[in-house]
């Protein structure tokens, strides 16, 4: 028999939904459910001792669909002695950079994380993403389908018809089962296919005759207009090139003046993500440095908008991303293999390995700047913790960040033993800042914070009654001093790991597969009789497939959706 | 230097994976001990015991240990992989990845090996008596760091894609190479000292092949510079320079630019 009543005894709580810090409380799970209060019948978990948080959300990792196994197929040496047997509980599980769909389940529960997003699905191929999503045991998943060269959204945004673009949102939404607007090298991705790219917010896109900027106002009067729970999510134009902080500044300017409209309390309408890949300064790799200040004085004024950093762990891992012409830049750079493709009307994608070398000075300033973004953040809940994984190292790598994050002597100790300290204490600001994160801003930047900027507030990312039981409690006292090692290796290997009610990890290793739900948005507007002729007209014309073949329905999705409703009729 | 000897007992009957067949792994054991290091046949995993006989006892270290392995091996595959110090010594035919990863010692094969021996090298020496077969001092699937420094001798003749994605090293055929030879090779050098066939050089950046025997089709990609004088591996003649692969990216290094060498005795 499966107990449906659980309690989480005195252990030190951090929940920022409800502001506690580090009280010493119990939480009570009924039912998959956090409750006030449980029957004398109920497990008791004893976590005296040990951290007690939500389980934590993941804003934005590349961790489905068909960049991420051609990213497993192209890259056999990434699986290369990483293989462990199947046990008791788990399957075969291998990879490191690229982890199988089993892998990818188990390491975010192992540390405490049970609801992530996929960050970018090409609508083309959502049922490949929701394939794998539905493989991924245990987490719940959501996936943002990418709209920014997208031929639709170019040609209704030219002419400014929000009310099309948003009935097209709401079609490819329902469509690709998708959760939220995303982004991606704003028509640069598309201008690519003519050979060319937008490295600046006002280059044209070809043929189509609008901007990065129109397309990202847009986009977001679009998000705004259908209510939906997150907000526009960006990667901006000329990622990863010196210089180009300017161009973030001039994105993350576009929100000025836009007010977020949902019931969701949702109160930010866009996401800057990896944020450290776009706060560079110079104009060559030899007088790269860090303008992670300039860049986060301006997200610290702008109230409503969120970042995730993107940091740079130091591994060999694989980049991938929609933005084509970036990662054909990038294969350009470090002679590696390239995989591209390029997605019909939609967007593109490119691979290709890097390897992130302690040795290597641009290496180690991007290290710093993503480290910069967490500290310099003034309100923890709208800066998230990420490495873009896999692009700036696997996202089981978190728990290291956390280290670097919440110790200065850890960041000085890997400071010192880089191969061009001094040049690159020189260019950043990392060497100065003595700020340690707390648990408290930890639970903040992984759980309250990403969970309110997706609308999810009331679901995860807390404690609060009402909210779904997914609990996380760490062998870490905050009482007792402790060696900045021992911070990562406590977020590493979780003591227990509850999802939904049901213990998903004991002592670190997984015990069962959960209840894994998918998450999309159902949004609802009003019959649009232009905007269906149009979708019809282009899969005639252009598509490869036919309508009856794209959408995500039947086994492609998930047996346990969660659906979250808008109403966006007028 | 104290003497471990292997001898097979039990064939597996499909093929067993036995990379804890190397001095580091043996370092420091008595035979009680070496009897229970692990071994996987198919997807189960066993102990050497289970198919070997183990005799004699393991030095402290890797380089006080050499192991003997007696009997046939041509179905078990790892033979002292990743060994980083000490010597091994096959008796006859060993199966696939034979030195794979070998970052130092010695490592004798007596008699013939199959495909994969000594991929991603880093170090050490591993001399085939007999034959190898394809992908020898290769780089691992998908990988672009091949082998990267240490030794190979063939004494008789080594199958296709040798040296594929090579950086650093040497490997020496000392009998006939079939197709393929050091494709992708950013370094090191191959000498091939009877005939090589074809696709020599494929996209090769940096880094030698030295042909003492005939090249049955040579790659377009390769242009003649000139005639040179050589000694190579001991024997002194006279050698045709050839540049390549032109249609492949090439460093500059002090305003020059650096091609891959190819270098055919006449």
């Amino acid at each position: 028999m499966t107990a449906t009543e659980y309690l989480i005894r005195n252990g030190y709580v951090f929940d920022p939904v409800q502001g506690i810090k580090g009280d010493k409380a119990d939480v009570a799970v009924k039912d998959g459910k956090i409750v006030k209060s449980v029957s004398s019948g109920a497990k008791v978990i004893d976590a005296s001792g040990k951290t007690v948080m939500a389980g934590a959300v993941e804003i934005h990792a590349h961790i489905a669909g068909p960049k991420v196994n051609e990213g497993r197929n192209y890259r056999p040496e990434d699986k290369l002695f990483t293989y462990t047997p199947k046990k008791k509980g788990s399957r075969m599980a291998g990879g490191f950079s690229i982890p199988t769909t089993f892998k990818t389940g188990y390491e975010y529960a192992r540390m405490g994380y049970t609801t992530c997003m996929e960050a970018a699905m090409p609508p083309l191929f959502a049922r490949h993403v929701h394939e794998e999503m539905k493989d991924t045991p245990i987490i719940d998943e959501g996936a943002y389908p990418v709209f920014g060269n997208n031929w639709f959204v170019m040609e209704y945004l030219k002419n400014d018809e929000i009310d099309n673009a948003a009935a097209y949102t709401a079609w490819l939404l329902n469509s690709t089962k998708g959760y939220a607007i995303k982004v991606v090298n704003p028509g640069g991705t598309e201008a690519w296919g003519w050979g060319l790219n937008c490295l600046t917010v006002n280059d044209p896109v070809p043929y189509f005759d609008i901007t990065p900027a129109e397309i990202m106002t847009g986009l977001m009067k679009t998000n705004e207009y259908l209510g939906l729970p997150h907000s526009m999510h960006v990667h901006q134009n000329s990622l990863g090139n010196p210089g180009n902080y300017t161009v973030t500044l001039d994105s993350l300017k576009l929100a000025e003046g836009i007010k977020a409209t949902n019931k969701f309390g949702r109160e930010t309408v866009l996401h800057s993500t990896h944020l450290q890949f776009h706060s560079y300064g110079g104009d060559n790799w030899g007088n790269f440095e860090s303008k992670s200040k300039e860049v986060m004085d301006y997200v610290n004024r702008q109230k409503n908008i969120t970042v995730d950093t993107g940091c740079v762990t130091l591994d060999e891992t694989t980049t991938m991303t929609a933005d084509g012409p970036f990662e054909h830049h990038l294969t350009e750079l470090n002679h590696l293999k390239w995989a591209n493709v390029d997605v019909e009307l939609e967007t593109a994608a490119g691979i290709v390995p890097y390897v992130y070398s302690p040795d290597v000075k641009v290496c180690e300033i991007q290290w710093a700047i993503g480290l910069e973004i967490a500290l310099m953040a003034k309100d923890p809940m709208r800066c998230f913790i990420t490495t873009d994984h896999p692009n700036a190292g696997p996202f089981t790598r978190y728990p290291r960040i956390f280290k670097w994050l919440m110790s200065a002597d850890a960041r000085k100790e890997r400071i010192e033993s880089f191969k061009h300290s001094a040049k690159m204490v020189d260019a950043t600001h990392i060497a100065g800042m003595d700020k340690e994160l707390s648990l408290y801003e930890l639970a903040q930047m992984t759980r309250a914070g990403p969970a309110k900027s997706l609308g999810l507030a009331s679901i995860y990312g807390g404690l609060a009654p009402g909210m779904d039981a997914d609990v996380a409690v760490y062998n870490f006292n905050p009482d007792t001093p402790h060696k900045p090692d021992e911070i990562e290796k406590a977020f590493s290997s979780a003591a227990f790991v509850m999802k939904t009610g049901t213990p998903v990890v004991m002592d670190g290793e997984i015990v069962s597969n959960g209840n894994k739900r998918t998450i999309w948005v159902d949004a609802k507007v009003n019959e649009n009789p232009q905007v269906m002729r149009d979708i019809k007209d282009k899969f005639l014309r252009y598509y490869s497939v036919t309508l009856g073949n794209y959408d995500v329905t039947k086994h492609f999705l998930s047996g346990n959706p969660r659906v979250i409703e808008v109403d966006a009729t007028r | 230097m104290e003497t471990v000897t292997v001898t097979i007992k039990t064939q597996p009957e499909l093929f067993l994976e036995a990379d804890n067949i190397s001095p580091d792994a043996f370092a420091g054991k008595k035979a009680a001990e070496i009897v229970a290091l692990h071994a996987y046949e198919g997807r189960e995993q066993y102990t050497l015991g289970k198919y070997f006989d183990i005799s004699g006892e393991a030095g402290a270290t890797a380089a006080d240990t050499r192991i003997i392995v007696k009997g046939d091996v041509s179905r078990v595959k790892y033979i002292g992989m990743k060994m980083s110090a000490g010597e091994v010594i096959i008796e006859k035919d060993a199966d696939m990845y034979v030195g794979a990863w070998m970052q130092g010692g010695k490592l004798t094969a007596k008699g013939n090996v199959d495909a994969f021996a000594g991929i991603g090298m880093k170090g050490g020496e591993l001399i085939i008596e007999g034959n190898a077969g394809n992908y020898l001092g290769a780089a691992y699937r998908g990988d672009w760091r091949g082998m990267q420094g240490g030794l190979i001798r063939v004494k008789g003749n080594a199958g296709s894609d040798i040296g594929y994605f090579m950086n650093g090293g040497t490997i020496i055929v000392e009998g006939n190479a079939d197709v393929h030879i050091a494709t992708h090779a950013e370094g090191g050098k191959v000498i091939i000292k009877g005939d090589a066939k074809s696709k020599i050089g494929g996209q090769m950046v940096e880094g030698e092949i030295i042909v003492f025997g005939g090249i049955d089709v040579m790659m377009p990609g390769f242009k003649y510079v000139k005639d040179e004088e050589l000694e190579v591996d001991g024997t002194k003649a006279k050698f045709a320079l050839f540049h390549g692969d032109l249609g492949e990216r090439h460093p500059k290094r002090k305003g020059q630019v650096v091609y891959g060498k190819l270098y055919q005795k006449i």
